[in-house]
C-alpha cells in the first residue's frame, strides 16, 4: 500500500497506448472504490465518537456561559464569563486542583518507578515467568471500585488489618491523600509495567552483553543503554498515566467521598452537577478540566517530543 | 557453578513472591471479609476464623443487587458487541485501505481515549434528560461505546497489521471465491485479535463507575459498581461491610478468571495498541 507502482509507467513498456489507458482507468476506479469503502467502514465509529464526545463538549462550553441552575430553571440567562470568574476565584476549586495535581504527579512518578521494577522482573526472571506475568494482571483486571473498597476497609479502625487500634487515617487530610495514591498506584503499576516491558523486549541483548564485558555494572547498563533505548515507551506510558491520573474519581469517591478537602477536580464537578444540580458551574469546571488535560498533553509532546502513538501508527499504515 | 545457579534461582523466587504478595494481598483481604460472619467481622484479622456464606446469602436475596448484576452484564455485553462491530470495520479500513482523513481519525480517537469523562457527564446528563435516555440501558450503553471505540480501533488495527494478507490472494489464486477466502483464511487469523479486544473493551465497561453513578437514579440501569456505593445496612448508619465485600468478589472473580485464562493474549493486546517502535 505504501508504494503502488504507477500502471501507466508499467504499461508503456508494452508500447501500447490503449492498454495503458485502460489500466490507468482501472487503477483510478479501484482507488476510488477503495476510498469509498474506507470512508464507509469508518463512518459509524466516527459518527458515534463525534456525536457523543465532540458535540457534548461544545454543548458544555455553551452551558458554561449560562446561569443554568436546575433548581431555578426560570432564572436561566446568558452570563458570559461569570461562571468562570466564580469558579476561578473559589478556594474549593483551587484546593481540588492542587490535590489533583499532587496525586497525579506523585502517583505517575511512583508508577513509573515500580512499573519499571515490575517490568524488569517480568522480563528477566529465570523462574516462574508465566506465574509472575499472570499475577501482575490481577490488579489490572479488578474493578477500581472493588479495589477502593478493599483499601477503605483495610484502613478503617477496628475493621482493617492495616489500621493501628484507635487510628482513623481516612478522616485526616494527609493520610487520606497517601491512601488514595496507594490505591491508584496499586491498580495501575501492571499497565505501566506491560507498556515498559514491550519496550524492554526491543533492547538488543548483545549490546547489554558487550557493555557488561567492557565492565559496566547492571546499574550503569540500565541508565546508559536501556533507558535511552526505551525512552519512547517511557514517555508514552507516562503521558497515558498522567492524563488518566488527572481524572481520578472512583478511588476518592469510595475512600473519602471528598471529605476533609480531599476532592479532586472531577469530584468537585460531580458534586456541583449531581448534588448541587448546578449545570452552569458544573459545565464550567468540565471545560476547565478539558482545557487542563489538553495543556498537559501539549506540554508532554512539546517538552519531551513524545510521539503520540496514533501519529506513529498512522504514518506507518 | 551449581550452587551459583541455585542461588540465583532462589533469589528470583524471592522476588517473585514479592510480586505475588503485591498482587494478591488486597484481593485475598476482600475475599476474606466477604467470608467473615457478623461476630468476627470487626476483629481486624486478615483471615476469617470461622468462614460463613451469610454475606453471599444476603446479596443474592437482595433484588437491587440482582438487578444491578443483570444491568452490568447486559449493558457491558451490548456495548462491547457494538463497539467491536464498528471498531472492526474502522480498524480494517485503517489497517488495509487508503482513504483521506485516516490520520485524523486515529488522532481523534486518541484524543477521546484521553478525554476526562467528567467533562462529558454534565452535558450528557442534560442531553439524556431531554431525550428521555437518563436512567435507561441505552443511556449508559451509548457513552460506553464511545469510550470503548478508541480502544477497540487501536488494538484491532494493531492486530490487523500483523495478519499476512497475501494469504487471501493466494487462496483466490487457488480458486477460492472472495467470500471463501475471507471466511476460511482471514477470519481464523483475525479472530484471536477480535476476541482479545472484546475482553479489553468488556473490562473497561465493567470497570466504569462515573457514568453509572451520574446517568442513573434508580436500580433501572444502575450497574454493580454504582449499586455497591448505595448499599445500606440494617440501619442507615451501619456500613454493610460483608455484603459490599461479597458483591465485590462476585463481580471480580469472573473477570480475574477470564484474564488469567487469556493472559498471553491480553498482554499482547494491551501492548500492541499502545507502543510500537
Amino acid at each position: 500500500m505504501t508504494q503502488t507502482p504507477t500502471p501507466a509507467a508499467a504499461a508503456t513498456d508494452t508500447a501500447d497506448d490503449g492498454t495503458a489507458q485502460i489500466a490507468l482507468q482501472r487503477h483510478t476506479d479501484a482507488k476510488k472504490a477503495e476510498r469509498k469503502l474506507g470512508l464507509l467502514l469508518v463512518a459509524p465509529a466516527v459518527t458515534i465518537m463525534l456525536a457523543v464526545a465532540a458535540y457534548p463538549i461544545l454543548y458544555a462550553f455553551w452551558l458554561s456561559l449560562q446561569k443554568a441552575d436546575l433548581r431555578r430553571p426560570d432564572a436561566n440567562e446568558f452570563v458570559f464569563l461569570d461562571n468562570y470568574v466564580t469558579v476561578l476565584s473559589s478556594s474549593i476549586w483551587w484546593t481540588a486542583f492542587g490535590v489533583t495535581m499532587f496525586i497525579t504527579i506523585v502517583s505517575a512518578f511512583l508508577e513509573l518507578v515500580f512499573g519499571m521494577i515490575l517490568a524488569i522482573v517480568m522480563h528477566r526472571t529465570i523462574v516462574g515467568r508465566g506465574l509472575v506475568r499472570t499475577s501482575a494482571l490481577v490488579p489490572y483486571s479488578i474493578v477500581t471500585v472493588v479495589a477502593a473498597f478493599s483499601w477503605r476497609f483495610a484502613w478503617t479502625s477496628d475493621l482493617g488489618y492495616l489500621t493501628p487500634s484507635g487510628a482513623a487515617p481516612l478522616t485526616e487530610f494527609w493520610p487520606s491523600i497517601w491512601i488514595i495514591i496507594l490505591a491508584e498506584v496499586w491498580k495501575t503499576i501492571p499497565f505501566m509495567a506491560l507498556l515498559l516491558m514491550a519496550g524492554l523486549a526491543l533492547v538488543p541483548e548483545d549490546l547489554l552483553k558487550a557493555a557488561s564485558m567492557d565492565g559496566a555494572n547492571a546499574w550503569k547498563r540500565f541508565w546508559a543503554i536501556t533507558v535511552p533505548l526505551i525512552k519512547p515507551a517511557i514517555l508514552v506510558a507516562l503521558l497515558f498515566r498522567t492524563l488518566d491520573a488527572f481524572r481520578v474519581f472512583d478511588n476518592i469517591f469510595i475512600l473519602t467521598s471528598g471529605a476533609n478537602e480531599t476532592s479532586s477536580v472531577s469530584m468537585v464537578a460531580y458534586s456541583n452537577l449531581i448534588r448541587g444540580l448546578n449545570l452552569g458551574i458544573g459545565s464550567t469546571m468540565a471545560v476547565l478540566i478539558f482545557i487542563t488535560t489538553g495543556i498537559i498533553a501539549f506540554l508532554f509532546i512539546k517538552a519531551f517530543g513524545a510521539a503520540a502513538p496514533g501519529s506513529d501508527s498512522g504514518g506507518r499504515k | 557453578m551449581q550452587t551459583e545457579t541455585t542461588q540465583r534461582k532462589l533469589m528470583w523466587w524471592g522476588v517473585n513472591i514479592l510480586v505475588l504478595l503485591y498482587a494478591f494481598v488486597p484481593v485475598v483481604w476482600i475475599i476474606s471479609l466477604s467470608l467473615k460472619d457478623d461476630a468476627t467481622l470487626n476483629d481486624g484479622n486478615y483471615l476469617p476464623s470461622s468462614p460463613s456464606g451469610e454475606s453471599y446469602a444476603a446479596i443474592f436475596s437482595n433484588p437491587d443487587f440482582l438487578r444491578a448484576l443483570a444491568n452490568s452484564i447486559g449493558i457491558c455485553a451490548i456495548a462491547t458487541f457494538v463497539a467491536i462491530v464498528f471498531g472492526t470495520m474502522a480498524a480494517y479500513a485503517i489497517a488495509r485501505l487508503d482513504f483521506p482523513g485516516k490520520v485524523t481519525i486515529v488522532a481523534v480517537s486518541l484524543l477521546i481515549s484521553m478525554f476526562p469523562q467528567i467533562a462529558l457527564v454534565t452535558p450528557l446528563f442534560k442531553i439524556e434528560t431531554a431525550l428521555g435516555l437518563f436512567d435507561t440501558w441505552p443511556g449508559l450503553i451509548i457513552p460506553y461505546i464511545t469510550f470503548a471505540l478508541p480502544l477497540a480501533i487501536y488494538t484491532l488495527s494493531a492486530f490487523f497489521r500483523e495478519i499476512p494478507w497475501d494469504l487471501e490472494k493466494a487462496a483466490k489464486m487457488d480458486g477460492a471465491t472472495p467470500y471463501q477466502a475471507f471466511r476460511q483464511v482471514i477470519t481464523p487469523l483475525a479472530m484471536p485479535g477480535v476476541f482479545t479486544t472484546a475482553i479489553l473493551v468488556f473490562i473497561s465497561c465493567w470497570n466504569d463507575f462515573l457514568f453509572a453513578l451520574s446517568l442513573t437514579s434508580t436500580s433501572n440501569a444502575r450497574t454493580v459498581p454504582a449499586a455497591m456505593s448505595y448499599f445500606t445496612g440494617a440501619t442507615t448508619f451501619e456500613k454493610p461491610t460483608g455484603p459490599i465485600a461479597a458483591a465485590a468478589v462476585v463481580i471480580t472473580v469472573p473477570l480475574v478468571i477470564m484474564v488469567l485464562l487469556f493472559q498471553r493474549r491480553i498482554v499482547a493486546g494491551l501492548t500492541s495498541g499502545a507502543v510500537k517502535g
